[in-house]
C-alpha cells in the first residue's frame, strides 16, 4: 500500500470522492460563495465591486433614501417579487394542466411510440430559446398569427392588445418550461400499474374518480417534481418578460439581469440572486419534508 | 333455480377486420346458477379469462350478450356492474391503507359513514385481516394482500364475485388452505363465485360446477365429478388429471362393449358409451388410480394382462408405475408404498396389470 494513502476504509472513501467534490466546488459552491460575498460589498460604477463591506444592497430590496436622506420603505421591488412568484404560479398551473393530459397521452401509447413522443417533447430544446420566445411575438403581436386573420374576418375590429401584458409573460413561460412538467410527470406515469384503473372502475369508480382517487395521487411525486422544475426557472426567467413583456413589466430575473448588464449595480443584483436562492431552498425544503412524509406513511416498499 | 349470469353467443374478437384480428371467445354460451361456486377452467389463452373481463365490463363483447339476474349488461361500464372482481396480483391501491382500499367501493357507492365503516370492519374480519386495518398494502405478504383483495371486492356485497386466478401468486401450503377459506367464504356470503384457474386440482376442489375451456370455446360444462369420471372429448380428458390413452380401432361391438384394437394386435374392451361403430377411430382412455397392480400370477380384475415396469416416479403417498404391455403399449399406474416404506415393485419386474372394463372409456378422436 501506497504510504500516501489513508489508511482508514473511510478515509480512502472520501479520497475517492475527490473528482466528485472538485466539480461541486468549481462549479458550484465557489459561484455562489462569489455571489455571496459580492452582495454584501459596494458597488463600483463601472461595474464590479468596490472591498468595503455594506449591507446597502440589502437595504435597498426594501427601502430607499428619500430626499431628505431618511430610510424609507419602497414597495417597488417587493411588487417585483411579488409578481414574480404571481407570474412563476400561473404559469406553473398552466404547465400543470397542459402537461398532465400530454404526459397521461404519451403513457397511453404502444410502448414503441413513447419514445418517438418525448423525443418530440424535447425538440423544442434543440433551439435557443431566444428565438423560441420572439416566434410568439409573432404569433401574439399586433398584426400577428392570431390577430390577422381575426381582423380580415371583422371579428375583432382593433389588436386585442395581447403583446406586452401579464398574459403574455406566462404564456412564454408556460411556453418555455412545459417538456419540464411533462417528463416528470410522464416518468412517474409510466410506473403506473393501469390494472389498479380497472380496481378502481370495478370498484364503482367513475371516470374522473379513477382519476382523482387513483392516478393523481399516485403520480403526485412527478406532479411535485415537474412543479418544482418549472417554478424555480420561471422565478428566474428574463428573456420572457425582456421580450414578451415589453421589459417594462419586470420580473426577478429580468431586474437581476438589468443589474448586472445595465445598471451596474453588482451586489445589488447580488442580493437579489441571494433572494431568489433562498426563495428556490424553502421551496426544496419543502419538498424534501413532504417527500420524507409521504415515504414514512407509506411504508417501506 | 335462479340464473344469476346468462352468457348468450357471445364472441370476443381482438382487432376485428385486420390481419391481427385473433378470436378469443367463439360463440360461448354458459349460464351460471345463483349461488353456485362456478369455475372457468383452462390453459392459458383458452379464453377464460377474456371471459370473465367481459362479466366485469373491462373489454367490450363483439357479439354477443351478457344478463346479470335478467338486466342486460354487456354495453354498461365496468363501473355501473354491480360485480365485483379479485384480481390476479390484487390490484390494491398503494397510497391507501388496507381499511380505505376496503372501504373504496364503498365510498363510490356513497354509503352513509358508520356503515362504511362498520362494514370495512366486519369484511376484514371476515378474512381475519382486523387487526391490519391501518397497514399498507406493501407492508403485507402476499397471502395477506390476496385476503384484503377479496374483502375489498366482497365489501360492496356484489351481486357476482369474479375471480382472476387469485390464488397463482401464492405459495402450495398456502394455496391448499386459501382453498378451504374460499369454498367457506362462498357458503357464508352466499354470493355467487366465477372463478377462474388453469390449475384443475383447484377447480375440482372447490366448484359446484366446471367449464372446461380450450381455444375459445367451451368444452364441457359439469360437476367435478362429471368432468373427471366423463369427460366428453379427449382435450377435458387429457387435461383433468393423469391419463392413458390407447388409440385404435373399433373391431366389434355389443351394447356392454365395445372391443378395439390397440397397436398391432392387442385387443382391449370397454364399457359402450354408445354412438360408436365398428371401424370409428377411438381413444380408449383409463385414469391411473383404475389400474390395479399385482403379483405376476394373480388375476382377479375382468381385464388381467402382463406387463413389465419401465419406469417409476416416486410422489412420496404413491408411486407412478410406467408399465410396458408389449406391442408398444404403455400403461402409467399408481400404486402406494407398502407398510415398510418401500415400494411393491421396481424397475423391470414382470406383473399383473388388473382394470375393469367400465373404467376403460371410449372418446372419439
Amino acid at each position: 500500500m501506497n504510504a500516501w494513502l489513508p489508511r482508514s476504509a473511510a478515509g480512502r472513501r472520501w479520497l475517492g470522492l475527490t473528482p466528485a467534490w472538485v466539480v461541486i466546488g468549481i462549479f458550484m459552491l465557489i459561484p455562489m460563495v462569489i455571489m455571496g460575498v459580492f452582495s454584501f460589498l459596494e458597488p463600483n460604477p463601472y461595474g464590479g465591486v468596490k472591498p468595503v463591506v455594506s449591507f446597502d444592497a440589502y437595504v435597498k430590496l426594501f427601502f430607499e433614501y428619500d430626499l431628505e436622506d431618511n430610510l424609507v420603505f419602497n414597495p417597488g421591488y417587493l411588487n417585483i417579487i411579488l409578481r414574480s412568484f404571481e407570474l412563476s404560479i400561473g404559469a406553473t398551473v398552466l404547465c400543470l394542466i397542459f402537461g398532465f393530459p400530454v404526459a397521461y397521452f404519451i403513457t397511453l401509447q404502444p410502448e414503441n411510440k413513447r419514445n418517438l413522443y418525448i423525443y418530440l417533447i424535447t425538440i423544442p430544446f434543440w433551439t435557443n430559446l431566444l428565438i423560441r420566445t420572439f416566434a410568439w411575438i409573432i404569433i401574439l403581436g399586433r398584426g400577428g398569427v392570431i390577430e390577422t386573420p381575426l381582423l380580415a374576418a371583422g371579428i375583432i375590429e382593433d389588436s386585442l392588445r395581447m403583446m406586452y401584458t401579464d398574459g403574455a409573460i406566462a404564456i412564454g413561460l408556460t411556453y418555455s418550461y412545459l417538456p419540464l412538467m411533462v417528463l416528470p410527470i410522464y416518468a412517474s406515469l409510466e410506473k403506473l400499474d393501469f390494472r389498479l384503473l380497472e380496481a378502481a372502475s370495478d370498484l364503482y369508480a367513475n371516470r374522473w374518480q379513477v382519476m382523482t382517487k387513483v392516478v393523481i395521487p399516485l403520480c403526485k411525486p412527478g406532479i411535485i417534481a415537474g412543479c418544482i422544475l418549472v417554478f424555480i426557472p420561471c422565478l428566474g426567467a428574463f428573456i420572457a418578460p425582456n421580450l414578451l413583456g415589453g421589459g417594462k413589466k419586470l420580473m426577478l430575473g429580468s431586474l437581476v439581469q438589468f443589474q448586472f448588464a445595465f445598471a451596474r449595480n453588482w451586489p445589488f443584483g447580488s442580493a437579489l440572486s441571494m433572494l431568489l436562492l433562498s426563495a428556490v431552498v424553502i421551496v426544496l425544503i419543502y419538498y424534501a419534508r413532504s417527500a420524507r412524509k409521504r415515504a414514512m406513511t407509506e411504508g417501506t416498499a | 333455480m335462479t340464473t344469476a349470469i346468462d352468457i348468450r353467443n357471445v364472441n370476443k374478437t381482438y382487432n376485428p377486420g385486420t390481419n391481427a384480428a385473433v378470436t378469443a371467445l367463439d360463440n360461448v354460451s354458459v349460464t351460471i346458477a345463483d349461488n353456485e361456486f362456478f369455475t372457468l377452467l383452462g390453459p392459458s389463452g383458452c379464453g377464460k379469462t377474456t371471459l370473465l373481463r367481459l362479466i366485469a365490463g373491462f373489454e367490450q363483447v363483439t357479439g354477443g350478450e351478457i344478463m346479470l339476474y335478467d338486466d342486460e349488461i354487456e354495453n354498461l361500464e365496468p363501473n355501473q356492474r354491480p360485480v365485483n372482481t379479485v384480481f390476479q396480483h390484487y390490484a390494491l391501491f398503494p397510497h391507501m391503507t388496507v381499511g380505505k382500499n376496503v372501504a373504496f367501493g364503498l365510498e363510490r357507492l356513497k354509503k352513509p359513514a358508520d356503515e362504511i365503516e362498520a362494514t370495512v370492519e366486519r369484511m376484514l374480519n371476515l378474512v381475519k385481516m382486523g387487526h391490519l386495518a391501518d397497514r399498507r398494502p406493501s407492508q403485507l405478504s402476499g397471502g395477506q394482500q390476496q385476503r384484503v383483495a377479496l374483502a375489498r371486492a366482497l365489501a360492496p356485497s356484489p351481486k357476482v364475485l369474479l375471480l382472476d386466478e387469485p390464488l397463482s401468486a401464492l405459495d402450495l401450503k398456502l394455496r391448499q388452505a386459501m382453498r378451504e377459506e374460499l369454498k367457506q367464504l362462498q357458503k357464508d356470503t352466499g354470493i355467487t363465485f366465477v372463478f377462474v384457474t388453469h390449475d384443475q386440482e383447484e377447480a375440482l376442489a372447490m366448484s359446484d360446477r366446471i367449464a372446461v375451456m380450450s381455444e375459445g370455446e367451451i368444452q364441457q360444462i359439469g360437476g367435478p365429478t362429471d368432468i373427471y369420471e366423463h369427460p366428453i372429448n379427449r382435450f377435458v380428458a387429457d387435461f383433468i388429471g393423469d391419463t392413458n390413452f390407447l388409440d385404435g380401432e373399433i373391431v366389434n361391438l355389443n351394447d356392454d362393449l365395445v372391443t378395439c384394437k390397440i397397436g398391432s394386435n392387442s385387443v382391449y374392451e370397454a364399457a359402450n358409451s354408445g354412438g360408436h361403430q365398428v371401424g370409428d377411430q377411438v381413444s380408449l382412455f383409463i385414469r391411473p388410480e383404475k389400474i390395479t397392480l399385482s403379483a405376476p400370477d394373480q388375476n382377479s380384475t375382468d381385464d388381467s394382462r402382463p406387463g413389465k415396469v419401465a419406469n417409476i416416479v416416486y410422489l412420496g403417498n404413491q408411486a407412478a408405475y410406467t408399465v410396458d404391455m408389449g406391442d408398444g403399449i404403455e400403461l402409467v399406474a399408481q400404486a402406494r408404498p407398502r407398510e415398510d416404506g418401500n415400494l411393491p415393485f421396481a424397475v423391470g419386474d414382470s406383473l399383473t396389470v388388473g382394470f375393469s372394463t367400465r373404467a376403460l372409456r371410449v372418446l372419439a378422436q
